[in-house]
């Protein structure tokens, strides 16, 4: 239990992952299948303004995923990523590129720009889910071995069932991406978008089922074992609530009702990572249990507290970023324009006196405590005083250069 | 003493030195990025509430501004973060595999510590016209305790490398861990986190300073520069006088701790009783060369006695020092320019209480544009000070930086490619901070003062 609970805090990261970075991905992928003109342009325009709010916050995800398992995994950790390197590299370098085109789309002026911008975007968000796919493929092929770059740099992860993991991942991701657009657009009354997005899912939808089953008949061909695991007891069972959930989403995709859609899409994913995780079971890697991998007893314990309580904090957060940008191009708050709201409006600074004697008081003190004296209590105490200095010597300038009229 | 048993079990690694300068300069490219989502969201902040409080709309337009600055920032400092993640991995599975149990749970909470960030700076970023203004304001504090609480836990697994704690060895093999007191009973922390925590805030205020200062050369100087400049100046000007203090205490700490690399800051090789501080110089066959002597104050400095003893290199073997010039050198660096920068903050200080005023030359406006060069020359000294005096060792004296290397091939050409990259980014970054700059400036004519020749032109980054 103890040894198998941040596993499953890891799952449950990857499944967030692959669902909301899966339509971030996904929505630049249809940036790059948006074809030319005015229409294409509307098309990546609104792929764009729907992912900016939340695609830190869902990248954020696959950080969560690794540290979780470096700290209760680390030889795993330790062994894939030095196999893995140069597909890891690769998905790195797309989440630069991803990344930096975020940030540098809001400067560009013209549809040019825009364009050169985008493209890097989309190329970016096509090879990282695929890399990052791959390389969730070769641990699933049992092709990464326990060791310090121990398997093959290139044939580990360029290899059927890899590839065909990876093939996966960007049809999910843009399936993903296609119900979220088409839910947004919905939500702001686009119903022109909504439209163009709801046809791209159920294309989009289907070549992901048509993915996934050829994956399966790859799995049967190549890598018996886990298709033997994966048709048995528990991870047949979830295999089939994949599939379940899967048609489901279509048929929701197909009467329009998008939001239940996402939710029917991330079970089909999350079944799919949970039926490969009850195939392999209790193998992380070849002769590498669950629990031989695991860090020892306190690790366990503290990394298991730090997520349920960062979750506790977190969640709530997250829900209301969610909530907002969904209120995206409703009408402005009334009075979020001016400072009506609040408190003491036209209030001017008070301007203090005594705050500069206060300032360099306090960083006599500073002296005295962490640079004369050496015992630790004084160094607090020093350090308290030093920040003091800080804001009583802000308090002194500020408000008073505010005031003046100098230029 | 037993060799410490590595988690996956030796290789040799070739290109070792590369990795290494892979591992420094993506830390380069980040660490800067850092210190703007630290300090820059405390003054964003303090621009909005002078907005809620005066209703100077203004004050709001420069919030604004500000804060699209942040964002930009901030999402290349969620890659080039996310890329150091991946090279824990990808360069150094041995030390993740041997020592991940120990260390790993500081960057497990500083990723939670992220993701609030991430999900705030989204709701603040976004939300200007969304939210009330109160409850805007308030969704910018959770930006400033994160980034706070972020760099307590990276710098937590830092100070653990530095001074490793919270386990045993037993036969080599690491044994009861306790990951808490690894990380949070290490006495050594508190210095290293100030000293990094003040940093960002010299950084960030003198490189923002710094950009009106050059619109202030070039005239364009109206109110709202005026402000612009105020703000972060005033803040970076203090920090610099408490940072000389904080980096006091940090050598002495490294004194007691880390002996030989306070040797190597010193280019010490015997150990001495009221050793000499030298200045400037370079270091050769044990000495130092054509550097300025001041008798005993290294001994003064570090122990605060007149002939403490102060040990030397000599007292271990070759292969167990770090490469005394390139610590030397940055350490005299964050030093001097430090020292510089805290005489300019003093300064400023004082034209401020005695005269009431800005100060009025253009040679003070010249060194404040130069200021945000030096503290960040600083900044990235005082990490290779820190980072290559921990050599050989990257768990000091414990695991070698050679026993943590990946065995995998084609780090040349994965350098290469990162650096190609960040080229990309930094050209990009140049790019976005120009375009935000030349975006017209909106004054509310009720708010501002117009001031003749004032083109409206901000010019943020133009340096
Ligand atoms: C604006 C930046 C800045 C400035 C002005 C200074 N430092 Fe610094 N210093 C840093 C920024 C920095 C840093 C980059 O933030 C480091 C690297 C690791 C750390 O915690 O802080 C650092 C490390 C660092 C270390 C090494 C700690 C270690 O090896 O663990 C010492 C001994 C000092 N500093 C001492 C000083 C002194 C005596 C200064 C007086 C002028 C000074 N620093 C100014
Ligand atoms: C091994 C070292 C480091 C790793 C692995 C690392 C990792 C990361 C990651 C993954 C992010 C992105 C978070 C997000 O998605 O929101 C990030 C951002 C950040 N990191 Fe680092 N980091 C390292 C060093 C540091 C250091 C030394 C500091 C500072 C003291 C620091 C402070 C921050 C802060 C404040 C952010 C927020 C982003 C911003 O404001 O630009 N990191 N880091
Ligand atoms: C707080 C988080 C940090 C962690 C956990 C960390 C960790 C590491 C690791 C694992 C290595 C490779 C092993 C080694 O060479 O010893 C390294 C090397 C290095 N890091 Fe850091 N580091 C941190 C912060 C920084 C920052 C902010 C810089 C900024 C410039 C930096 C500069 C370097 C340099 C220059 C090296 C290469 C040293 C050499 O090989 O000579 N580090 N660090």
């Amino acid at each position: 239990m103890l040894h198998t609970l941040p596993l499953a805090f890891v799952l449950a990261g990857v499944v967030l992952y692959t669902v909301l970075a899966g339509a971030d991905f996904g929505a630049g992928i249809w940036q790059l299948l948006s074809g030319p003109g005015e229409r294409g342009e509307r098309i990546r325009e609104h792929a764009h303004e729907s992912m900016g709010p939340v695609w830190e916050a869902n990248h954020v995800w696959l950080i969560f995923v690794l540290t979780v398992t470096w700290t209760a995994y680390p030889v795993f950790l330790g062994s894939l990523a030095s196999t893995l390197s140069v597909a890891l590299f690769i998905a790195a370098l797309g989440i630069i590129l991803r990344g930096a085109s975020y940030a540098l789309r809001s400067g560009a002026r013209d549809a040019r720009e825009t364009l050169v911008i985008d493209g890097m975007f989309s190329i970016a968000s096509l090879v990282t889910p695929f890399a990052l796919g791959c390389a969730a493929g070769a641990i699933a092929a049992e092709r990464v071995p326990v060791g310090n770059a121990a398997g093959q740099p290139f044939s580990s992860w360029l290899a059927a069932v890899p590839v065909t993991i990876g093939v996966l991942a960007v049809c999910f991701s843009v399936y993903m991406a296609a119900i979220f657009l088409a839910g947004d657009a919905q939500r702001s009354g686009d119903t022109e978008m909504a439209d163009a997005f709801r046809a791209r899912s159920l294309i989009a939808g289907a070549i992901a089922g048509a993915a996934a089953i050829a994956a399966l008949i790859v799995v049967h061909g190549n890598a018996h074992s886990l298709y033997s695991g994966l048709v048995h007891g528990g991870a047949l069972a979830t295999v089939i609530v994949s599939l379940v959930a899967g048609i489901l989403t279509l048929v929701l995709v197909w009467i329009r009702r998008y939001e239940p859609a996402r939710v029917t899409g991330a079970v089909a994913v999350a079944a799919v990572i949970a039926a490969w995780a009850l195939a392999r079971n209790p193998v992380l890697l070849p002769g590498l249990t669950i629990e031989q991998a695991a860090a020892g007893h306190d690790a366990l314990v503290t990394v298991i507290v730090a997520v349920i309580a960062g979750g506790i904090i977190m969640f709530p957060a997250l829900g209301a970023l969610f909530a907002l940008t969904l209120r995206r191009r409703s009408q402005p708050m009334p009075g979020s324009e001016t400072a009506a709201g609040a408190a003491h409006v036209g209030t001017p600074l008070r301007v203090s006196a005594g705050a500069p004697r206060v300032a360099v008081a306090l960083f006599i003190v500073g002296i005295g405590m962490l640079n004369a004296a050496n015992a630790g209590w004084c160094h607090i105490i020093g350090v308290v005083a030093l920040f003091g200095f800080l804001v009583a010597g802000f308090v002194a300038v500020v408000p008073r250069a505010l005031a003046t009229d100098e230029p | 003493m037993h060799a410490l048993a590595l988690a996956l079990g030796p290789v040799h690694q070739h290109y070792l030195l590369q990795a290494r300068q892979m591992q420094a300069l993506s830390f380069s490219v980040h660490i800067p990025l850092v210190c703007f989502g630290i300090a820059f969201p405390m003054m964003v902040l303090f621009v909005e509430w002078l907005w809620l409080r005066t209703g100077d709309t203004m004050y709001r337009t420069l919030a604004q501004r500000w804060s699209r600055i942040v964002l930009a920032l901030f999402a290349v400092g969620v890659i080039t973060g996310t890329i150091l993640s991946f090279e824990m991995g990808l360069l150094w599975p041995e030390f993740t595999a041997t020592f991940g149990g120990v260390f790993g749970l500081g960057f497990a909470i500083e990723g939670f510590s992220f993701f609030l960030e991430a999900i705030f700076i989204g709701i603040y970023a976004y939300g200007w016209n969304k939210l009330s203004p109160r409850m805007h304001f308030l969704s910018g504090i959770p930006v400033v305790i994160t980034g706070f609480s972020g760099s307590l836990m990276v710098i937590s697994v830092n100070a653990w490398m530095n001074h490793p704690t919270g386990f045993r060895l037993a036969h080599g093999k690491v044994t009861h861990v306790d990951p808490l007191a690894a990380l949070f009973g290490n006495p050594y922390l508190w210095s290293e986190l100030i000293h990094m925590y003040v940093a960002a805030y010299m950084v960030t205020g003198f490189i923002v300073a710094g950009c009106y200062a050059v619109a202030k050369l070039r005239g364009n100087w109206g109110r709202y520069q005026r402000v612009a400049l105020t703000i972060p100046l005033t803040i970076a000007c203090l920090a610099a006088p408490m940072q000389l203090l904080v980096g006091d205490w940090i050598a002495r700490d490294i004194a007691v701790a880390q002996p030989i690399k306070l040797a190597a800051f010193e280019g010490l090789y015997k150990t001495t009783r009221g050793a000499n501080e030298h200045i400037l110089g370079w270091y050769t066959n044990g000495q130092i060369k054509y550097g300025i002597a001041f008798p005993h104050l290294l001994s003064l400095l570090a122990f605060h006695s007149w002939n403490a003893k102060i040990i030397g290199l000599d007292t271990v073997s070759a292969n167990d020092r770090p490469p005394i010039n390139i610590v030397r050198f940055s350490f005299q660096i964050m030093v001097l320019l430090g020292s510089a920068l805290a005489v300019l903050g003093v300064l400023y200080l004082l034209v401020r209480w005695r005269r009431g005023r800005l100060p009025d030359t253009r040679w003070f406006y010249r060194a404040v544009v130069l200021s945000g060069p030096a503290a960040f020359l600083c900044l990235i000294a005082g990490w290779v000070t820190t980072e290559v005096g921990r050599q050989p060792w990257v768990v000091y004296g414990v695991m070698r930086t050679s026993q943590a290397v990946t065995g995998a091939g084609g780090i040349p050409v994965g350098y290469g490619a990162l650096v190609a990259a960040y080229v990309a980014v930094a050209i990009g970054v140049v790019w976005i901070l120009r375009r935000l700059a030349s975006k017209p400036l909106e004054l509310d004519p009720a708010g501002v003062i117009p001031t003749p020749g004032d083109t409206g032109a901000d010019t943020v980054a133009t340096s």
